[in-house]
């Protein structure tokens, strides 16, 4: 294969502490080396531009049964960002939930090359693993919902957590997933009965079981496992007033399984778990409390879940919290509960600068992401599309970057909104280099993704060189500048393949879909036993349950040895 | 003579004889006995005149067809007539759409005549004749 | 001979995947576990209705012709179309839809499915107020009350009941199929003491009414414990008779009884005494179970989507779902038809956005159902082409659509000879999905199924995916051949 060098960029890999230091980048069958014959590499000039490694995204719901129910719901979503066929790309839709193809084309437009899709049902995971095969331009992985499955719930209650660990580890290999999700741990089983639980102490119904021996307990059972990422999590109360203290009372619980400066816990979408207030009237940030709390301790990471003001479609295993939704919208509303396993529900919202608690939730997320000092626990998400459509995080780096652009956005915010932000405090502007730690290294790092996040030598070369020269362009100032070039990439490399040219995809790539295979010292019985097991729980046969290996176009499993 | 008519509403649809039809295969002689028939009212069809297992003829606005006649034997249903999904049907539903691209193949009004004499026509035949192939 | 186990049926929606086949020879010669639809679909696969050979219509008549030749002709007549329809895709599996999808896209035609006579106005309803549903599991765990409204599974699913609904066992509910048991067995009981009477062994007495809304007064079998099983329809069926209630509503008059019900289930009174043919108070009590069940579900079938009001029966029925969550926990599914109807919309959907009525005539995917279905277009009589693969459109559609059909070129892609094939001008036999072919079905909850290729199909028959792919990359071919012409002219 080709040999190619990206000569005289100015480098942003934090993971190998280069801080814009002018340099050239070899590749060589799809990976980072450390030099190429020169004459006969393929050279692309990146003189004056900014280089850094692929995009990375923890959260973002692109694909699975229930991203596909918000497109079918919402046609009007759709007409308004049409997107036509060309001879190098398929047609489709766009907007907050884009068709397979258009999101690969639009990730990969801003330099985005690997992406996690958070919330895979395993009964469903065969339809997941379907449309990622449909995504092209990207790496891509899936985290199973394990919090309220039956299974776990049964051993965890037994405290049988080597059992619980074969379990999650069969269940990775079995819906070819990639880390623990847990959403709103025992609601979802609630939700079962049309109920919820609404601390982590709460029990949850016929399981004799809390929300806090939920978290905790796989947490212990991630670690049994070691595997790459932390659990995932989604917290309870999410989206309700107040709940900034159930997810201080979550990270405080999660501290009986932290040692060291290991973090044990991904929260993910921190911005809809730091409401202060108790009611809708008076609902404000409980940024600053959490954020107090995470500088405190190393045990957590978090994505921010930023708001973005538009139309967009809510979309969560969290039944209730979707629900909740529905009765204050009175929108259309889906709600999809999975057997043994977990819950859903989607309605569209239209998150409005003139409204006081969605201005207020803007400036959260922006609050969390600056007032935590270390970036290495903060990444950029807005929970796609739950806070927004994720083709609005050039605006969101803009806003990171730059206090005069949040100051422009702040100051069209609701009045209310606006007296109770935090954010004219704060003076703190991202640079480049923590840019690319909460787009890229970071998140890579928190994923375990050895290959990813880097330009250092083994390294995939998945890359992003952007239109900007950090000599000439302060960003903080020239922000439109920035959101410009994040979001059209100069050049966008797949796997040492140039596969957008300005913001152009000049190549159709299918990427590689990621998955762990753990490996127990014992491994779960599959016995009649287990088959009837299986019977009782799910409406399908034992048989007819995994994702086989058919069903993964580019595999790329991990193995990963456990303790267990 | 004037025959007697029967203001009838028109229901088409599925029935398990039907779908193993189907199955069998359209051109089966199974899918045939399944599909050219149309399930009556026991009352109404004696206020036609019409015995069990004996030809009708039913007309709506868009076309009229020849189908054997037989008896619901499970509760009455004055009024209704329902004939199994299939070309037979087809050729007599109402084809409105209601600008949402369903045709009306259920709740439409229709006539009912006794037709002893005259035959049901196989898949072929009318196909033959509705569409010259 | 060997038994092939956890075969997932492709006949209906329920998608039953604990078929046990055995196979002979490389045929299938019994069948274990499977309904009759199911039984006659492997036994009856191997029928003389099988097509061999590609066939082309010559002066009226079929004439066998390679693969090859039927292919090129069939990718010129798409290439040089200007508004073909593609329409089927519900009873194939999704790799095959997953081409079909991109097929359309490149020919700049109309991508259908048969969605737009069955389902199609439940997913414009879902377009309007979403849907509160679940997976079958979900129903078989936890549901207490189950209504079938507009649909007779015993005819179209025939093992709905016994495997997701009233006759399993869950984790919370337990089968109704002894107390099933118990009132057939005092049905019949009830017939004896008939006949009994009839033959003058016992002196007259008044007969026993049967539970249809005509007696004077509900039936007490809504107030038993355990699962309790509703059905409302126009006629009494076979699922009907297996009901602790039924009620026979007036046909064309579904939305005023559902919006009665959602009436009574907000505590509004009502001040007539009948809606559609049924006493008020029956309908009370109707509401009164739903309201107080622990678990309920809607399941509804074409009774609903193709009588007087079609959609807005769905948009009302989906609206009864959203006020009764605000009571208890409830549930609605459409009980799809075909195995892989549900497939067909979700494939659609991924790749393009819409499920169904899907034109790719502009170079980007629009709909607009009303406008844009294959049924709009054939009844404005505008498609210049047809492919038709995976369904029966000939057997199906109203009169008037055929016939715009049979006037412009018809491909037909199926196994067997079926009734669109015999008006064809160009057929293509296929391996029959589920059984010479393998893949992937969506069950009517969206949970998607592995299918199994448990024989192999007869010698040269190929799978729809390879048939369209091939047709695919033949229209390209034409299609840069036509470019480099109107290059070369210019």
């Amino acid at each position: 294969m080709a040999e190619m060098l990206i000569k005289n960029g100015f480098v942003f890999d934090p993971i190998n502490r280069i801080n814009g230091e002018k340099m050239d980048i070899a590749i060589k069958d799809g990976k980072i080396v450390g030099s190429v014959n020169e004459r006969r590499a393929k050279k692309i000039d990146a003189t004056g531009l900014t280089v850094m490694p692929g995009g990375v995204d923890i959260h973002t719901h692109i694909a699975g049964a229930e991203v596909n129910t918000g497109r079918l719901m919402r046609p009007e979503d759709h007409v308004k960002d049409v997107v036509r066929k060309t001879p190098l790309t398929r047609s489709g839709v766009g907007y907050s939930i884009p068709s397979t193809f258009v999101t690969g084309y639009r990730y990969s437009k801003m330099g985005y090359t690997t992406i996690m899709n958070p919330s895979m049902p395993p009964l469903e995971a065969k339809h997941t693993h379907e449309e990622l095969n449909d995504t092209p331009m990207l790496d891509k992985a899936s985290y199973p919902l394990l919090g309220d499955w039956w299974f776990v719930l049964e051993y965890l209650r037994k405290g049988d957590l080597t059992e619980c660990a074969r379990y999650v580890a069969w269940m990775m290999g079995t819906s070819k997933g990639y880390a623990i999700k847990i959403v709103n741990p025992g609601g979802l089983e609630s939700w079962g009965f049309g109920r919820n639980v609404h601390s982590i102490d709460d029990e949850v119904p016929n399981f004799c079981i809390t929300p806090r021996e939920i978290m905790c307990g796989l947490a212990k059972v991630n670690k049994m496992l070691n595997l790459p990422h932390t659990i995932h999590l989604h917290t309870n109360n999410l989206g309700l007033p107040g709940n900034y203290a159930t997810t201080l009372e979550t990270m405080r619980a999660l501290e009986s399984v932290a040692s060291g400066d290991k973090p044990v816990a991904h929260i993910t979408h921190l911005q809809f778990s730091s409401f202060a207030g108790d009611g809708w009237g008076n609902m404000r940030s409980g940024a600053e409390e959490i954020s107090k709390y995470i500088n405190a301790h190393n045990h957590i990471t978090f994505d921010m879940g930023q708001v973005i003001f538009t139309d967009t479609t809510t979309m969560t295993a969290d039944g209730p919290f979707e629900y909740t939704l529905y009765e204050l919208s009175g929108h259309k509303w889906v709600n999809t509960d999975i057997e043994t396993e977990t819950s859903g529900g989607i309605i569209p919202f239209h998150y409005k600068r003139n409204n006081a608690v969605n201005a207020t939730q803007w400036s959260i997320a922006l609050e969390l992401a600056l007032l935590i000092e270390d970036p290495w626990k903060m990444f950029l998400t807005t929970d796609h599309p739950n806070g927004g459509p994720f083709f609005a995080y050039p605006k969101i780096i803009a806003w990171l970057s730059s206090k005069k652009a949040r100051m422009a956005t702040l100051k069209k915010c609701h009045k209310k909104a606006q007296k109770k932000s935090l954010l004219p405090s704060i003076t703190r502007e991202l640079t480049l280099y923590d840019i690319a730690i909460v787009t890229r290294a970071g998140q890579a790092k928190a994923l375990g993704l050895k290959e990813k996040g880097h330009l250092g030598v083994g390294a995939d070369a998945d890359i992003a060189i952007y239109n900007i020269n950090p000599e000439k362009t302060d960003i903080a100032r020239k922000y439109k500048t920035a959101r410009r070039a994040f979001g059209n990439a100069a050049y966008t490399l797949k796997d040492g393949k140039v596969v957008v040219k300005d913001g152009e995809i000049t190549q159709h790539v299918d990427g590689k879909t990621i998955w762990l295979d753990v490996q127990t010292a014992e491994q779960v019985k599959v016995d009649e036993e287990m088959k009837r097991r299986f019977k009782e729980y799910w409406t399908v046969e034992y048989d007819n349950y995994p994702v086989f290996d058919h069903y993964v176009k580019v595999p790329s499993p991990i193995t990963v040895k456990a303790d267990v | 003579m004037v025959q007697p008519k029967l203001r009838v509403t028109l229901l088409t649809g599925r029935t398990i004889e039907q779908g193993v039809g189907k199955e069998q295969g359209k051109s089966s002689h199974g899918y045939f006995e399944a599909c050219s028939m149309v399930y009556m009212d026991a009352e109404d069809m004696k206020k036609l005149g019409v015995r069990n297992n004996t030809n009708v003829l039913v007309t709506t606005p868009n076309g009229s067809v020849v189908l054997k006649a037989v008896k619901y034997t499970r509760g009455s249903t004055p009024g209704l007539i329902y004939i199994p999904y299939g070309p037979w049907a087809n050729a007599i539903v109402s084809d409105s759409t209601t600008s949402i691209g369903m045709p009306s193949f259920k709740g439409t009004p229709a006539e009912v005549e006794a037709a002893p004499d005259k035959p049901v026509l196989s898949m072929k035949e009318l196909f033959k004749s509705q569409f010259g192939r | 001979m060997s038994i092939v186990k956890a075969v997932t049926c492709p006949v209906c929606g329920s998608l039953c995947d604990d078929i046990e086949l055995t196979v002979e020879n490389n045929e299938v010669v019994k069948v274990k576990n499977g309904c009759a639809m199911c039984e006659s679909k492997y036994l009856g696969y191997k029928s003389e209705h099988r097509i061999r050979t590609p066939l082309v219509r010559k002066d009226g008549k079929f004439v066998p012709v390679s693969m090859d030749e039927a292919v090129h002709k069939a990718a010129e007549i798409l290439a040089n179309a200007n508004y073909p329809i593609l329409y089927g895709w519900s009873s194939t599996n999704c790799e095959a839809q997953r081409v079909g999808v991109e097929l359309a896209e490149e020919v700049g035609g109309v991508l259908d499915n048969t969605a737009v006579v069955c389902h199609g106005p439940s997913i414009l309803s879902v377009q309007e107020v979403g849907i509160p549903t679940c997976t079958l599991g979900q129903i078989r765990h936890r549901a207490d009350l189950m209504l079938y409204w507009g649909c007779d599974p015993w005819s179209a699913h025939p093992r709905h009941l016994e495997r997701y609904t009233s006759f399993t066992e869950g984790r919370f509910e337990d089968s109704a199929w002894k107390a099933y048991l118990q009132k057939v067995k005092a049905a019949a009981g009830k017939k004896k003491l008939v006949s009994a009477e009839r033959l003058e062994f016992v002196k007259s007495r008044p007969r026993p009414q049967t539970q249809a809304c005509t007696i004077s007064g509900p039936p007490q079998t809504l107030k038993k414990d355990g699962r309790k099983l509703i059905v409302i329809d126009v006629r009494k069926s076979m699922t009907a008779e297996m009901a602790d209630y039924f009620i026979q509503v007036e046909p064309n008059k579904d939305y005023e009884v559902m919006q009665a019900i959602r009436a009574l289930v907000r505590d509004h009174e009502l001040d007539v005494d009948k809606v559609g043919g049924i006493p008020v108070e029956y309908l009370e009590e109707v509401a009164d179970a739903l309201v107080n069940c622990n678990f309920g579900v809607i399941f509804f079938g074409m009774g609903l989507t193709q009588s007087a009001g079609k959609f807005r029966n769905i948009d009302v029925a989906i609206s009864l779902i959203r006020d009764l969550n605000r009571r208890t926990k409830f549930a609605i599914m459409p009980m799809r038809g075909h195995f892989n109807v549900a497939g067909a919309n979700i494939v659609s959907t991924w790749q393009s956005g819409y499920p169904y009525g899907v034109d790719f005539s502009l170079g980007y995917p629009r709909y607009n159902p009303g406008e844009t279905t294959c049924m709009d277009v054939l009844l404005r009589g505008e498609s210049d082409a047809s492919l038709v693969i995976a369904a029966d459109p000939g057997a199906t559609f109203p009169k008037r659509a055929v016939e715009h059909m049979v006037k412009t070129p018809l491909i037909v892609i199926d196994p067997h000879m079926n009734a669109t094939a015999m008006l064809a001008d160009i057929v293509f036999p296929s391996a029959f999905v589920g059984i010479e072919v393998g893949g992937t079905a969506y069950r009517m909850d969206n949970v998607p199924l592995p299918l199994k290729k448990v024989v192999e199909p007869p010698a040269g028959i190929l799978p729809d995916e390879e048939i369209l792919k091939r047709i695919l990359e033949e229209v390209r071919i034409i299609k840069a051949q036509k470019m480099a012409k109107q290059a070369e002219a210019a």
